[in-house]
């Protein structure tokens, strides 16, 4: 049945944004190797808030693997030693009695800290705002039935749009890019014959805001499709530059214009 | 109060057109001058604002998470259903419609539900059209399952993620419009008030839950699309975030609350662990097409490895009681069942504050029939989400399962239009009351947020919006300054209790444990008063000794959370008069007292055909009746039977 571990945690605590951080270490004892990570974390919250002391604050919602709130780095590891694990579905059966525990937030000059373990991701939808979408307005679709879509490439698409937009690709990459997150993006409705129209124009933008939100470039570690909890694989990353690099032949007049090229 | 549900006559199947033709219209070029505030970012809130925005509104979208991708519906996993009857398989617009208001034990609204049915189909282009990547066939068409005991094959499904690639659909035309300018998204969020002048519905006060700011925002009308209620068990299958405090803000203020009892439990989810326990996991409820449900006949076996215990000292209760239908009776038949079986000393798993509460889902013999490999194709993610958290192989070892809070039926009242009984105040998907009566089906609720969102809305705010004209109000308006004021003053209550003692989960953990005993899969009057006797005493102790830490300015989750259980100790007990005052069983409501001989509901059609719209009084343990009759013209009420 279950066992009871105890643990020496150290995580990083920082009041605001401009504040200095530092890591604080919190034991955490009798932790029931049945709860997850998140859970431990409450358990520890819990003694703080009984001695009057400040929380630490962490990110999440649906605990459940989906919602892609939560995300720290456990010893160095975006969402933790588990492959293809969120932070919240992570469980404590993966330590040892006696283990001590590094908890950071991501780290990215593209997600600035907002407090302890909570980073602004803002930069995320902001890639997404630029292009990540098909342009089709409420009541101006056909029959979904119209159109018949090769199964192969809708479920390749489908392995794409399971991105949670968690940042762990980000976290996990020596060069802090979200080549991962956009390509992903890109490549599900790159296969797909509703994004056809505006695939030149989407990949531009897509991979111009990328930039311009001071994410690293990709220089195939492969670092991030270990850590995404969903598997996307890094060959989207080759899609969207396959992509890229064909529209600086191809994009039309009007799309180069209107980037100021 | 007065409840006018603004129904249209006629044919059911003309209503919504007719109706359509009867709102009035609003000017392109008068659209931008209109500002929508929309509350939450679900699939609800979110195809809401992207279509309201695509129109030319100035619409504003709040939310509590970091980005609207987040909302919950992301983690509906089932499917969404639609009667494109791609299956030729016999389903259409009216089966759909009597399905849900027979799923629904005949406490819904006929129009409501027949629009629900009728815009489906669109429901699914769109989605298709968005780049929603659902499931194929070979052919490259559209595939269908059957879904939660329905007899036809109406469920569209992406894998085992529905709920998070229809949200992605809406949040992505959501971002569009962002870049288009029409909607000013306003992250990390949260509603605490509602404005209301003259009798109307005029904007939000909102807190900053970074900076801890405390600001109103007008508007010319607002949506509330803040999703259920279901967080007040603490232990359900919402987000951690979930709440109530936006509907319940607006209650307060005059919106009537309607059926808070009827709240559905879903039978499959991972049982509780320990005392720890911060959520419940749901596992799709499409495990029960191959696995098999049993517990020990003698309690004595509840310990023992379930491989050993022999078939004859098995008791397939589903399969026995409901030849029929078996394992896939309807989702408040099989979580009743596996309490019954429980409560006899049955349950089977760790002991949790000394009861056994799980029962397995065993899928031995569908290994056998149909090989490993097949059950690993149609459930190996779901296998595997189960061996993470409960850390058990389910392919060598029954699963165990137990039911949870799932999704909430109740919600704000709402007429036709989806309007509360505070003008210019809506309220969609999970957050209002309208279609599914007291029992929703699988795959509906996806359904229902986005024909809220996508169709419903877009047509009924114009409607309003045409015919209205309230005055310009500045931030200094009195009743603007005494919103921000009771949220100011609220707020400085909770960070300052007279004598801080417990932490804000240890008081909303007592209250669920005491809203699910008395107020969840089975209900009795003496339960139900003990809840009311402790409910207020419990609210007492909470203000007079809830401990958060920090202040209101600056990034603070427990103050949040405080926030949150202040609302939920107010609705329970709103929920527990609503079971009491409803003598009968009905759907996810199912009083002990009113049962058949072999222990399934009974409906009183003769005294409680009715939606119960409760107002509030200023005084919360004695909240005003108001009934809406129901009137079935279509489908004729009769005993849900699955045997």
């Amino acid at each position: 049945m279950s066992k009871k571990l105890n643990l020496t945690l150290h995580v990083w605590r920082q009041k605001g944004p401009t504040a200095a951080g530092d890591f604080v270490k919190y034991p955490a004892s009798g932790i029931d190797d049945h709860m997850s990570f998140l859970e431990m974390l409450d358990v520890v919250n819990e003694g703080l808030i009984e001695k009057g002391e400040d929380p630490i604050a962490f990110d999440h919602d649906c605990r459940e693997g989906i919602c892609g709130s939560c995300g720290v780095m456990i010893n160095g590891m975006a969402h933790g030693p588990r492959k293809a694990t969120t932070a919240c579905q992570l469980h404590m059966r993966v330590f040892h009695d006696g283990d001590e525990i590094w908890i950071e937030p991501w780290r990215a000059a593209a997600f600035p800290i907002i407090k302890d373990l909570i980073v602004d991701r803002g930069s995320l939808d902001r890639i997404v705002q630029s292009g990540g979408y098909v342009s089709v307005r409420t009541g101006a679709a056909r029959d979904a039935n119209n159109i018949a879509i090769p199964k192969d490439d809708a479920d390749l698409a489908m392995d794409a749009a399971q991105c949670i937009g968690c940042g762990a690709c980000v976290a996990a990459c020596p060069n802090a890019s979200a080549s991962l997150f956009t390509s992903a993006k890109i490549g599900h409705l790159a296969l797909l014959p509703q994004g056809g129209p505006e695939r030149e124009d989407r990949v531009r933008r897509m991979v111009l805001q990328h930039d311009a939100e001071l994410f690293g470039s990709c220089t195939q570690h492969g670092e991030c499709e270990a850590a995404c909890p969903k598997q996307i694989s890094i060959n989207f990353i080759a899609r969207m530059n396959a992509d890229f690099i064909k529209t600086a032949v191809t994009a039309n007049a009007d799309l180069k214009q209107r980037e100021g090229q | 109060m007065e409840l006018r549900s603004n129904v249209p006559s006629g044919p059911i199947e003309k209503r919504w057109e007719k109706h359509r033709f009867d709102l009035k219209l609003v000017n392109p070029a008068n659209r931008r001058k209109s500002t929508v505030i929309v509350v939450g970012t679900g699939l609800a809130g979110g195809a809401a604002s992207a279509t309201l925005g695509e129109l030319g509104y100035n619409v504003h979208a709040f939310y509590y998470q970091d980005s609207p991708r987040r909302a919950h519906s992301i983690a509906a996993q089932g499917g969404i259903n639609a009667s494109k009857n791609y299956q030729n398989d016999g389903d259409s617009i009216y089966r759909l419609f009597y399905d849900t208001v027979k799923g629904g034990d005949f406490r819904a609204r006929e129009s409501n539900v027949y629009r629900l049915a009728e815009v489906s189909g669109n429901i699914i282009d769109q989605c298709t059209a968005q780049g929603v990547p659902f499931a194929r066939e070979y052919s490259g068409l559209l595939d269908n399952r059957s879904f939660g005991g329905a007899q036809v094959s109406r469920t569209f499904y992406a894998r085992g993620q529905t709920g998070q690639q229809l949200l992605l659909g809406a949040y992505q035309a959501l971002e569009r419009q962002v870049d288009a300018g029409t909607v000013h998204t306003h992250g990390r969020h949260e509603m605490l008030d509602l404005i209301v002048i003259d009798g109307v519905a005029r904007g939000i006060v909102t807190r900053d839950l970074v900076s801890g700011e405390i600001r109103p925002w007008l508007a010319d009308c607002v949506v509330l699309a803040s999703g259920g209620y279901g967080n007040v068990f603490y232990l359900s299958t919402n987000a951690k975030g979930c709440n109530v405090t936006a509907t319940w803000r607006a209650h307060r203020l005059g919106a009537a609350f309607a059926n808070p009892c009827y709240t559905q439990i879903h039978p499959t989810c991972i049982p509780v662990a320990g005392d720890y326990q911060s959520k419940l996991t749901l596992m799709s409820e499409s495990l029960r097409n191959d696995g098999r449900v049993w517990v020990p006949r003698d309690p004595a076996d509840a310990t023992k490895d379930p491989r050993t215990i022999a078939e004859g000292n098995r008791d397939y209760y589903l399969e026995t009681r409901y030849p029929a239908f078996g394992n896939l009776v309807p989702r408040d038949i099989a979580s009743r069942a596996a309490k019954k079986v429980c409560d006899e000393g049955r349950g089977v798993g760790p002991a949790v504050d000394g009861e056994r509460r799980g029962v397995y889902l065993d899928f031995a013999d569908s290994i056998k029939r149909l090989g490993k490999s097949k059950i690993e194709e149609r459930y190996g993610n779901l296998f595997e989400m189960y061996e993470r958290i409960a850390g058990e192989n389910p392919y060598e070892t029954p699963m165990r399962i137990y039911p949870a809070s799932h999704y909430t039926m109740g919600g704000l009242w709402v007429d036709y239009n989806l309007m509360t009984t505070i003008p210019g105040l809506f309220a969609a998907g999970e957050a209002n009351f309208s279609d599914h009566g007291a029992n929703r089906l699988g795959a509906s609720a996806l359904m229902q947020g986005l024909a809220d969102g996508y169709f419903v809305l877009p047509s009924t705010l114009a409607g309003y919006l045409a015919n209205f004209k309230g005055p310009k109000i500045a931030d200094d308006h009195a009743e603007v300054r005494a919103a921000v004021g009771r949220v100011n003053e609220r707020l400085k209550r909770l960070v300052s209790a007279p004598k801080p003692s417990r932490t804000p989960d240890s008081f909303h953990k007592e209250l669920g444990r005491l809203v699910w005993d008395e107020c969840g899969m089975g209900r009795n009057a003496e339960g139900l008063r003990k809840a009311l006797a402790r409910i207020p005493e419990l609210r007492e102790e909470f203000w007079n000794g809830v401990r958060v830490t920090g202040s209101g300015a600056e990034l603070n989750q427990t103050l949040e959370k405080a926030g949150r259980v202040a609302d939920f100790l107010e609705l329970g007990e709103l929920m527990c008069l609503d079971a009491l005052h409803r003598e009968e069983s009905a759907g996810g409501h199912f009083r002990e007292e009113h049962q058949t001989e072999d222990g399934e509901a009974k409906r009183d059609d003769e005294n409680f055909t009715y939606v119960a719209a409760w107002e509030h009084t200023g005084d919360l343990s004695k909240p005003k009746l108001n009934k809406e009759p129901l009137t079935f013209e279509y489908v004729k009420p009769a005993q849900r039977s699955y045997k």
